[in-house]
């Protein structure tokens, strides 16, 4: 199939043959650019993460010339630096039975089999080549002291693949993709434009060639033409309102590429992460990650006893119930993460939560302390500890924590084929904005990992067969089609701001976080999402009539930046209770209440649903139009996954 | 616990080289387990209703990783407790300071640097640290190019120094606390890293002439060892990292490695 037209077949482009072979041979079989072509091509890279970081640094080593844009003040700020836990790696540096295919199966199984068996292989493949190039980089992972690189365990595995570097993984990663970004800035191959914000992607002649942003310091509104776009701009967990994503996380360049055509894949697919410090009042901004990691040392209880308010330590052992080593004796505590969320959700409604609103379990680091002393403790996660105690004024090593689920990854997003390119020719999607490796839930540490595959090994060598095979036009920015989606832009901006009605941007955030939570979060019915897709046009009607936004467009103004982006998630909302709605089944983070064993435990179905589902925009009037791709399973058996 | 009502004074400008001055706002209501931005969320909100323009301030994670946060809280960079960004700071930590007409008072500036200029309010444009970084804060290693990991061995000891090293965060409160402006602690935080790592062996000393020339090519002073950057750095860097730089900029000078 050409590659200059759109791809509304959803051809996946995946390679064929035994499993272990495809990326190589696909790396024997695309085209190449020269070094003399490259240097006349521009990819313009949105995201300073660990995917658009490290494509921009990576695409900028191969000779491209590179514009890098972030909404930041810097590209060290994105939002990956906030990643604790690790990131996974087929090393096998524990002797404890790890492989690429168990890496590959691990994935595949804990995304409850909805995603591609040939990016997720291709992932595990990766894992190896990621830790070396990051130890190159001088990232200080964790060592023994024979100087070796330690590991350790995360949920839904039952070997040690987790490198770490303390509770700080993301930030190291981060720096150094962020070092090698700078070190092309300074050779001038890439040209930084930090504190921007994408607010459309320009499509000329069906193939993406430029962007329209904000400088969010001047407010003036720039175009930028490219030969190829690469969006890395992360996930949508904060149209929940309370995530743990950062406050500036946003879904504005992926909603706009999907209005401009691009298919949205699985928006029902977000993750719950289940050991959050619980939400303590409404003036609230966002809610605060404790790294899974915690879980190899802390177990997770509430009392037997519905309505016990006794505080933790008057309650004798035989009275606690360790629900998830009683229910998953084999994982115990390591369970998956949609896993853990839903039990402790299942915990509250039975009475059984416990804090002031009910609405938390306890992670408890006695045992471990009495065991390994509180010196190893302290090493492993001291700076988590510091930081729940600064946020709750309670101190972990004496009382255990208080946790709960929260909003914090989207296995949704752009779909994307086997080279990571959009529906749109030349739009290329990367890290969490995409939704290729893992399905319905993503095990913990695999961000990381996923984000810098597709940044320093995937796009470097899959962009360049797009570049070679399409003709491309020189495009400069005067071309009619910047000049009216500039137009599109400044009047919505100008509708923003001269709407003037009475209720604010957090408020009305605020509210549709509310219906997002209640209806379309942890647990799902067919009335909740109907009402809650109702609720979301009404919520949505009514910001555009009386939505509040001070200042001006001219200059620096958080207040219109984050009007623009409630609009938006005003859309996507709507559009995650759809697929939500659509997706008869249960899989993963996507329970349904409709398909429930008597335990509990989700039933997927295979015969229904055994495909990825990609949402088309056709107009703001109209409903958009759902289409399928369909899994193959070649190679491994979808089954119900089990961790008893 | 009672809430409590604050009088603040927070720094207002409209725009780089703009005149600025101190206002005052009341809020009240304020819960101790609030942070000082979502105090600070609770007044713009208060602001925006009125139709009034509100405080702009930057912020990113509010988990005290990302840097991005930054303002001097009663004189003090990040505020009055140790080791704890500003997002971090909760507003527990003002219960019993000083009031004025029974309200708790407190002073709001933003970073304070000539090289950091204000962009508006209480937020400045740091990106000077962005270019340092550019003139040799990595190792030159493309992707694709990197060994197999493990045959580097690195001693748990110098793993671990040049972890405390990389810990900073690029927050700025260093150059913000500094009587010189001095920008030492960020530039030698990351040269220290790179010293106790073999990794940055090879360009060790292109790297200390080349970050500590662009360090003072952006105007930030000299280090005269106040410690005030250590005093208010969220993350605990140590001012020991600035004699490791000066060494390596001396070695560098004299064309040792």
């Amino acid at each position: 199939m050409s590659l200059d037209a759109p791809n509304r077949a959803l051809d996946a482009r995946s390679p064929s043959g035994p499993l272990d072979s495809r990326w190589t041979r696909h790396l024997e079989q695309v085209s190449l650019v020269s070094p003399a072509n490259k240097r006349k091509r521009t990819v313009i890279v949105v995201g300073t993460g660990l995917a658009g970081g490290a494509a921009a640094a990576t695409l900028a080593e191969l000779g491209y010339n590179v514009l890098s844009f972030c909404i930041q003040d810097s590209p060290r700020r994105a939002h990956s630096v906030a990643a604790q836990g690790g990131i996974n790696a087929a090393k096998n540096y524990q002797n404890d039975g790890d492989s690429v295919w168990r890496l590959f199966y691990d994935t595949i199984k804990g995304g409850d089999f909805r995603s591609r068996e040939s990016n997720v292989h291709r992932l595990a493949e990766l894992s190896a080549n990621i830790i070396d190039q990051c130890v190159a980089q001088g990232v200080p992972f964790a060592r023994e002291y024979g100087g070796t690189l330690a590991n350790r365990s995360f949920g839904g595995a039952q070997v040690s693949r987790t490198f770490y570097a303390r509770g700080q993984t993301g930030q190291q990663l981060l720096l150094g993709c962020y070092g090698s970004l700078m070190r092309q800035v300074d050779a001038g191959r890439v040209k930084l434009m930090a504190h921007r914000e994408m607010l459309d992607l320009v499509v000329v002649d069906g193939k993406a060639r430029g962007i329209v942003c904000r400088d969010l310091v001047t407010g003036q509104i720039e175009r930028y033409a490219g030969d190829a776009v690469v969006l890395a701009t992360g996930g949508y967990s904060t149209v929940f309102y309370l995530s743990t994503n950062a406050v500036n996380s946003n879904a504005t360049a992926v909603l706009r590429c999907f209005k401009r055509g691009a298919f949205f894949a699985n928006p029902s697919f977000t993750q719950i992460h289940p050991t959050c410090i619980p939400q303590a009042g409404d003036y609230q901004s966002k809610l605060t990650l404790m790294s899974e990691s915690l879980r190899n040392d802390g177990r997770v209880w509430v009392p037997a006893r519905p309505g016990d308010k006794r505080p933790p330590h008057e309650i004798p052992e035989a009275e606690r119930d360790y629900y998830l080593e009683r229910i998953y004796p084999s994982f115990g505590n390591l369970v998956p993460r949609d896993i853990a969320s839903r039990q402790a959700l299942y915990m509250a409604q039975e009475g059984k939560g416990v804090g002031a609103t009910g609405y938390a379990t306890y992670l408890d680091f006695a045992e471990a302390i009495a065991r390994q002393g509180e010196n190893v403790i302290r090493d492993r996660y001291g700076n988590l500890f510091s930081m729940y105690e600064e946020i709750t004024g309670d101190d972990p090593y004496h009382a255990p924590m208080r946790i709960y689920p929260a909003p914090h990854y989207t296995m949704g997003g752009l779909w994307v084929d086997y080279n990571l390119m959009s529906t749109i020719p030349g739009l290329h999607v990367l890290g969490e904005a995409n939704f290729s490796d893992h399905g319905a839930n993503r095990l913990g540490a695999s961000a990381l990992m996923q984000g810098l595959a597709d940044g320093y090994f995937v796009i470097p060598n899959t962009i360049g067969h797009y570049l070679a095979n399409v003709r491309l036009d020189p495009v400069s920015t005067d071309h009619p089609a910047f000049a009216a989606a500039e137009a599109e832009v400044s009047g919505r901006l100008a509708k923003l701001l001269g709407t003037n009605g009475k209720r604010t941007v957090r408020d009305f955030h605020w509210a549709l976080g509310r219906i997002m939570w209640e209806k379309v979060g942890m647990s799902r019915g067919a009335s909740g999402l109907e009402t809650a897709i109702r609720e979301i046009q009404a919520l949505r009607a009514e910001f555009w009539e009386n939505v509040k936004v001070t200042g001006s467009t001219g200059n620096f103004n958080k207040d219109l930046e984050m009007a623009g982006r409630v609009a938006d998630y005003l859309e996507l909302g709507e559009l995650m209770a759809r697929d939500a709605l659509e997706r008869r089944e249960s899989c993963g983070g996507h329970f349904r209440e409709e398909y429930q064993t008597p335990e509990g435990e989700a039933v997927r179905d295979d015969a229904g649903f055994t495909h990825v589902a990609a949402w088309e925009h056709l107009g703001d009037t109209v409903a958009p139009a759902r289409h399928q791709e369909a899994l193959d399973f070649e190679f491994v058996t979808p089954s119900t996954r089990s961790y008893k | 616990m009672s809430t409590m009502s604050f009088s603040l004074r927070i720094w207002r400008q409209d725009g780089p080289n703009l005149p600025g001055a101190l206002q005052r706002y009341t809020v009240h209501g304020v819960t101790d387990d609030m942070s000082i931005l979502e105090l600070l969320d609770r007044l713009n909100e208060d602001l925006i209703a009125q139709g009034q323009d509100p405080v702009a301030f930057d912020s990113d994670c509010r988990e005290g990783i990302c840097g991005t946060c930054g303002l001097v809280i009663n004189g003090v960079a990040h505020g009055p407790k140790s080791q704890c960004t500003t997002c971090e700071l909760r507003m527990r930590e003002f219960r019993g300071g000083r009031t004025v007409d029974g309200l708790l008072e407190i002073t709001v500036e933003p970073w304070r640097a000539g090289p950091f200029p204000i962009i508006k309010d209480l937020v400045v444009d740091r990106t000077a640290f962005d270019r340092i970084i550019a003139a040799g804060g990595y190792v030159t290693v493309n992707a694709g190019s990197a060994g197999e990991a493990n045959d580097l061995k690195i001693a748990k000891p110098d793993a671990d120094a040049a972890m405390d090293a990389a810990s900073c965060i690029g927050c700025a409160a260093c150059v913000a606390a500094c009587p010189n402006a001095s920008a030492s602690l960020f530039t030698a935080a990351k040269i220290a890293q790179f010293t106790h790592l073999p990794q940055g062996a090879p360009e060790r000393a292109r790297r200390a002439l080349r970050m500590v020339e662009q360090m003072d090519a952006e105007g930030f002073g000299d280090c005269s060892n106040h410690g005030e950057c250590e005093a208010v750095c969220p993350k605990g860097i140590s001012i020991s990292n600035i004699a490791v730089m000066r060494r390596e900029f001396a070695k560098a000078l004299l064309g040792g490695g």
